[in-house]
């Protein structure tokens, strides 16, 4: 059994210093985080940020351009599009976070099962995969979602319960790996069972890739959800979600560009501020890359 | 070869079987009556009641999947809830806009993602190679459909240079590609990202292999080195990675067919769902999961053909 070391990591120190120690060092992560921090706070303190209510029409003012007093303009129904989009981070939060928790429990738990098990159980679940593979993910999404009836929970199911089969098979992965090691062999000597096993000795093999992942995870969640949103079936009008948004500014894009512009800009810095955290972290995780460059 | 081919296809029908009982599973258990948003509101109970029993709707759920099976099986993927047409007319009539809108969209980003993964690769951490990386991540964290959207009012509204929307025939016709060309680059250049990150990374590898040394120190040119030796190798990953992007491709596919107003079947698909014509939507997801299946057939097939090593037997 050949033992994995770390050229990088520093005598007596911990792994997660290490890594902690090597995402400081990245640029990119402190942009990602910057990002990510800010989505929070302008969810949970939007009435802080703005004066104005993201739902009110107020009819003196459609269709004004950006100004001091609308710094992003204002849409049809004279609302005001920084408002809305401020607003509209709520949801980002709320479907991401949603989202990677179904695909994170369905994903992880099949994974596990599959890798441990092996045999027909493997062979069962990973089919299963395969089929959801098959149909292209938009296709399969927009079916859900529109059969359930549209709105953001929908959304949230729709994507959930499409976006696991990468979690299934990157823990398959790695518990395939995992379950090989000595320390398994070790606690079934002393009589653990299957359950514990998975849980306490494999499943903590699995964080790194787990967690990284994770953060494209949730990039990519924002965005599908903006897309079925735009389609008509996701978070409806007058919501302020940016995917509604978008649909809804497009209508007007030839005289008033900032409505169907600026949530689109929203939804990309968001997404970009997840790979940049997601890329930081696979990096830092991976003792791979850092070999031979000493950070 | 031909006997490999087959013994893939046969693998295919379980999957197929699969994907099938899952749509079917997910009309029958999904709330809301097909009948009444045909009828309106108000339609009174026994109209209702007869033409769910026309179209076998109040049937046991197995009933109805293995009669929609059997007639699959021959082709006939039944009638559109919404328009009375057979859905295998529909789709046909829909599937070739789809089908080019898909091809000269694999055209375009392998057009523009190769030269970007070569130069990337052989200037590595250059300028350059750090610009083509910076906004190849910028690139993939827009959302397709606001790419789209941008993209109409530049240069549709305001430069003229492209239709805003529709397609203006086939393929094959100037007008037709003119219309094809805007849909059809947003879609292409969207893939470029990430198929020219991975060409870059598998010709990295391969630049630093021992028989790239041996080609240089022969004294060949270094245009010969890299797409003659270099090259041809880097292709295998990057096919794989096509093959894992194509039911992407496809996904974004219909969010652009939806902004351009295409004529294709990624947009029926939408229209199909939001009024709830589960025989179409039904139809078109099977048509699709095919068009997923086949071309990574095809992908495995050209592996083959790319590396001889691979041996089909």
């Amino acid at each position: 059994m050949k033992v994995e070391i770390d050229p990088n990591r520093q005598i007596g120190e911990s792994y997660r210093k290490t890594v902690l120690r090597r995402l400081r060092r990245d640029r990119a992560s402190f942009v990602g985080l910057a990002i990510i921090l800010a989505l929070l706070l302008s969810a949970v303190l939007a009435p802080v940020f703005t004066a104005y209510d993201p739902i009110k029409q107020n009819l003196d003012e459609m269709l004004s351009s950006p100004s001091l007093k609308h710094p992003l303009g204002t849409d049809r129904y004279g609302r005001d599009v920084l408002t809305r989009i401020i607003y509209g981070c709520r949801y980002a939060l709320i479907i991401g976070v949603g989202v990677v928790a179904i695909q994170l429990f369905v994903g992880v738990t099949l994974g596990l099962i599959a890798g441990y098990y092996g045999g027909i159980t493997e062979s069962i679940i990973m089919r299963f995969t395969d089929v959801i593979l098959s149909i292209p993910s938009i296709v399969l999404a927009v079916t859900i979602a529109g059969f359930l009836g549209g709105g953001i929970q929908n959304v949230i199911i729709a994507i959930g319960a499409i976006g696991w089969r990468d979690y299934a098979r990157l823990v398959r992965g790695e518990v395939l790996s995992a379950k090989e090691r000595t320390f398994v062999e070790a606690a079934r000597a002393v009589g653990c069972g299957h359950f514990r096993i998975m849980i306490h000795h494999i499943l903590p093999h699995t964080v790194g890739p787990v967690i990284a992942y994770t953060a494209f995870a949730a990039g990519v969640a924002i965005l599908w959800a903006a897309a079925l949103s735009f389609l008509g079936l996701g978070a409806q009008p007058p919501t302020p979600e940016w995917g509604a948004m978008l649909a809804d500014g497009r209508e007007e894009m030839r005289d008033a560009w900032w409505i169907a512009t600026f949530p689109g800009l929203a939804i990309m810095v968001t997404v970009l501020g997840f790979n940049f955290f997601g890329n930081a972290l696979r990096n830092a995780l991976d003792p791979k890359i850092y070999k031979g460059k000493r950070i | 070869m031909l006997k490999y081919v087959l013994r893939r296809l046969l693998v295919l029908i379980p999957v197929l079987l699969l994907v099938t009982i899952l749509i079917s599973s997910l009309i029958y258990f999904s709330p809301g009556d097909p009948v009444r948003v045909m009828l309106g509101l108000r339609a009174n109970e026994e109209a209702v009641a007869s033409i769910r029993a026309e179209l076998g709707l109040d049937k046991p759920y197995y009933v109805r999947y293995l009669h929609w099976l059997g007639n699959a099986v021959q082709g006939n993927l039944g009638r559109s809830l919404q328009r009375n047409e057979k859905v295998s007319d529909m789709i046909a009539e829909r599937l070739p806009a789809t089908l080019e809108m898909m091809v000269f969209a694999i055209v375009i980003s392998l057009v523009v993602s190769v030269p970007i993964g070569v130069i990337s690769a052989t200037r590595a951490n250059s300028f350059i190679d750090n610009l083509f990386s910076f906004f190849s991540l910028f690139w993939v964290s827009m959302p397709g459909f606001w790419i789209a959207i941008v993209a109409v009012l530049l240069f549709s509204m305001y430069w003229n240079i492209f239709p805003i929307s529709g397609r203006g025939g086939p393929i094959w016709t100037a007008s037709g590609l003119h219309y094809l060309a805007l849909p059809g680059l947003i879609l292409g250049i969207r893939q470029v990202a990430l198929i020219s990150r991975l060409i870059r990374a598998s010709m990295l590898e391969i630049l630093n292999e021992d028989f790239i040394r041996t080609a240089r120190s022969k004294g060949l040119a270094e245009r010969v080195v890299i797409y003659k030796h270099a090259f041809r190798n880097a292709l295998i990953p990057t096919v794989t990675i096509f093959g894992i992007q194509i039911p992407e491709l496809i996904s974004l596919g219909v969010i652009i067919e939806t902004v351009f107003a295409w004529p294709g079947t990624g947009r029926m698909l939408i229209d199909a769902v939001l009024k709830r014509d589960y025989t179409l939507v039904q139809g078109i997801v099977l048509v699709y999961s095919l068009l997923v299946i086949f071309m990574s057939l095809l992908v495995d097939l050209l592996y083959g053909y790319l590396d001889p090593r691979i041996k089909r037997d």
